[in-house]
């Protein structure tokens, strides 16, 4: 234990040394650049989260950080060590939770911890007390003797992570942690990290598409069709769209958005049965609507912008929008007969 | 006790791992064998349906053949000649579907977590190899427990024996096993793979039938076939511990010849031992470049 436990688990300071640094990093497959040329730095104790549509090359540059995938261009370290040259050292600081489970189902949640244990050279004389530490962390000790064959998707997860952490890693990469599982178990997912932060020191490196998970992270890096379009904090990112989303029901759509664009120059749209549109200062429009509509207003809602809106003014499109098309790249195959020939 | 907010804070238990090395992979490799041992244990399905298949051959094939070659065997049952081959046929199935398992552990994720481990790929490659070998000399010492019913004793220096040429067998099978399996990426094309390969080797070794009088090109492929080097050890030790007559026992496992050289057992073990060491540095190799 060291003086680094004393530090309060808040928001990291920006001098923290670089715990995860990539420059100029490249992946291509064939003719597909899935990471085009990336460059990163993430500090000590930072919880660091990579966010963008499936297909956006978040995975593959995880792979890499991981040492699972060699890149094809540029250099990246993880707590020092060259993730092709020194990959052992790199395995030895990281742990990892991936998106599919990795546990041996027939063995019981503690066998697994103990395989893992003995795979990463835990010492045995501090073994128990941590297999204790990261089994309650997760809310799991008292199941440590069942099979994990019997457990539900979430506590799957919780014992993965309970795994990546058994071995005091500096990094933990969790790579979607919450696909597949159930909002309430997704939330209880994240209340787990974020005790995680506050109890060890160590820094998260995650992925994900999920916007409202993105919120939990120290900062956040918006990756679109293997670019990194922007780095920055949740709150500065959704600064800089400046903007709020108001939604109105009316009665006439059709004639709100024709107003909106004649009398205040806005260019509104339905969306999920609401004409929306994006204005700064949302709440202080809301009287001016209401003077100078003309068309009856049935309810508004006024939001801030989500990271759904940086997303879209980062990349001049949707996230969901943005898979769609990942995975017509991906569909358009040698299996795909070509449209019009 | 649950993850709740008034659990009493505890100091969190720092881990150092130490860095890589031989011990290491020792580690790593023990509990890779361990997990096979663990494995096996548990299913005990798997334990007893692996005893059907030696108890089929020796009661139903080595009966129903015995009016064909009573005439022939010097008074030996037929079901006592077979019961040595199918002995060695236990290891070679249970060898081979213990390999089998890795392609299980790639298709339900384990497999990486051990890829993962800051461990050398060799480490886990061996563990899981001598966990083979272990598992199907434990199924081989089920099948030595019907000895008597084929009249052959419970000697112990025999069971001590055989035990020795089934781990040799066993770890050269998991060895091919592991090569066949680096590549397979489906369990359902590991089975017909192994089928395919199991098969000649069972067919082509001996054990079903002495190696006496064969045409030159039976002859050649039995002698070519590594596993025939297990299963006449294996037969010899089990005879020599048969009640018969000696000709009659020579006649059924005649000395296995090198262009008129008789191999001595420790040769013929060496065979299969060099041949599953070979195998395991190519399994090494491929695993090494797999992702």
């Amino acid at each position: 234990m060291t003086s680094i436990d004393m530090i309060s688990p808040k928001a990291p300071s920006s001098t923290a040394p670089a715990v995860v640094s990539v420059a100029a990093l490249v992946k291509r497959y064939g003719e597909i650049e899935a990471v085009a040329g990336i460059d990163l730095e993430v500090r000590a104790g930072e919880t660091f989260g990579f966010l963008g549509p499936n297909g956006a090359g978040k995975s593959t540059t995880i792979n890499i950080l991981c040492t699972l995938t060699n890149p094809t261009g540029g250099r990246a370290t993880v707590a020092g060590y060259d993730v092709v040259r020194e990959r052992r050292e790199v395995r030895r600081n990281i742990g990892l939770v991936f998106q599919d489970t990795t546990l041996d189902l027939y063995l019981t949640a503690e066998q697994n911890l103990r395989f893992h244990a003995e795979l990463y050279g835990v010492p045995r004389s501090v073994l128990p007390d941590r297999l204790h530490q990261v089994l309650t962390m997760v809310g799991l000790w008292d199941r440590r003797q069942s099979r994990v064959a019997t457990f539900s998707g979430g506590m799957k997860r919780r014992l993965e992570i309970a795994r990546g952490l058994l071995h005091s890693p500096r990094v933990l990469f969790l790579d979607e942690p919450t696909v597949g599982l159930d909002p309430q178990t997704r939330s209880s997912i994240w209340s787990y990290i974020r005790e995680l932060r506050e109890r060890e020191d160590i820094t998260i490196f995650l992925t994900t598409h999920y916007m409202d998970e993105a919120e939990n992270c120290d900062r956040i890096a918006i990756m679109n069709a293997g670019r990194i379009v922007v780095v920055d904090t949740p709150e500065a990112l959704k600064a800089s769209v400046g903007k709020d989303r108001v939604q109105i029901q009316t009665d006439d759509d059709v004639a709100a958005i024709a107003v909106l664009e004649e009398r205040f120059g806005i260019s509104a749209a339905v969306h999920n049965g609401a004409v929306t549109f994006a204005v700064p200062a949302g709440e202080q429009f809301v009287p001016h609507l209401f003077a100078g509509l003309g068309v009856p207003i049935r309810s508004v809602s006024v939001a801030r912008p989500s990271l759904d809106d940086v997303f879209l003014l980062y990349t001049g499109t949707t996230i969901s929008d943005a898979e769609a098309s990942a995975s017509d790249r991906r569909r358009s195959g040698p299996f795909t007969p070509r449209r019009g020939a | 006790m649950t993850a709740t907010a008034t659990r009493p804070p505890e100091a969190p238990v720092h881990v150092v791992v130490p860095r890589s090395g031989l011990a290491s992979d020792f580690r790593a490799a023990k509990v890779v064998w361990r997990r096979e041992l663990i494995r096996f244990s548990q299913d005990k399905v798997r334990i007893v349906t692996a005893l059907v298949q030696p108890l089929l051959y020796v009661f139903v094939l080595g009966t129903g053949l015995a009016s064909l070659t009573s005439g022939t065997t010097g008074g030996v049952s037929l079901r006592t000649f077979i019961y040595p081959g199918v002995l060695a046929l236990s290891v070679l199935f249970t060898a081979m579907f213990s390999a089998a398992s890795i392609v299980w552990d790639r298709e339900f994720g384990f497999l990486r977590e051990m890829l993962v481990a800051p461990v050398r790929r060799s480490a886990i490659i061996v563990g899981k190899c001598l966990g083979g070998a272990t598992v199907a000399t434990f199924q081989g010492l089920i099948v030595v427990a019907i000895a008597p019913l084929v009249h052959v004793p419970y000697a112990p220096v025999m069971i001590a024996i055989l035990v020795v040429e089934m781990m040799v067998l066993g770890f050269c099978l998991t060895a091919l096993g592991l090569v066949l399996a680096a590549r397979v990426r489906q369990i359902q094309s590991m089975m017909g793979l192994m089928q395919m390969i199991l098969m000649p080797l069972m067919f082509l070794s001996g054990s079903l039938y002495p190696l006496r009088d064969l045409p030159g090109w039976l002859n050649t492929a039995v002698k070519i076939n590594p596993i025939t080097y297990a299963v006449h050890p294996i037969r010899q030790t089990v005879f020599d511990h048969v009640n018969a007559a000696p000709e009659a026992l020579a006649r059924l496992n005649p000395p296995l010849t090198w262009w008129g050289w008789e191999v001595p057992v420790l040769a013929q073990l060496g065979v299969v031992a060099v041949t599953g060491l070979i195998l395991l540095a190519v399994a090494v190799a491929q695993f090494n470049k797999a992702d």
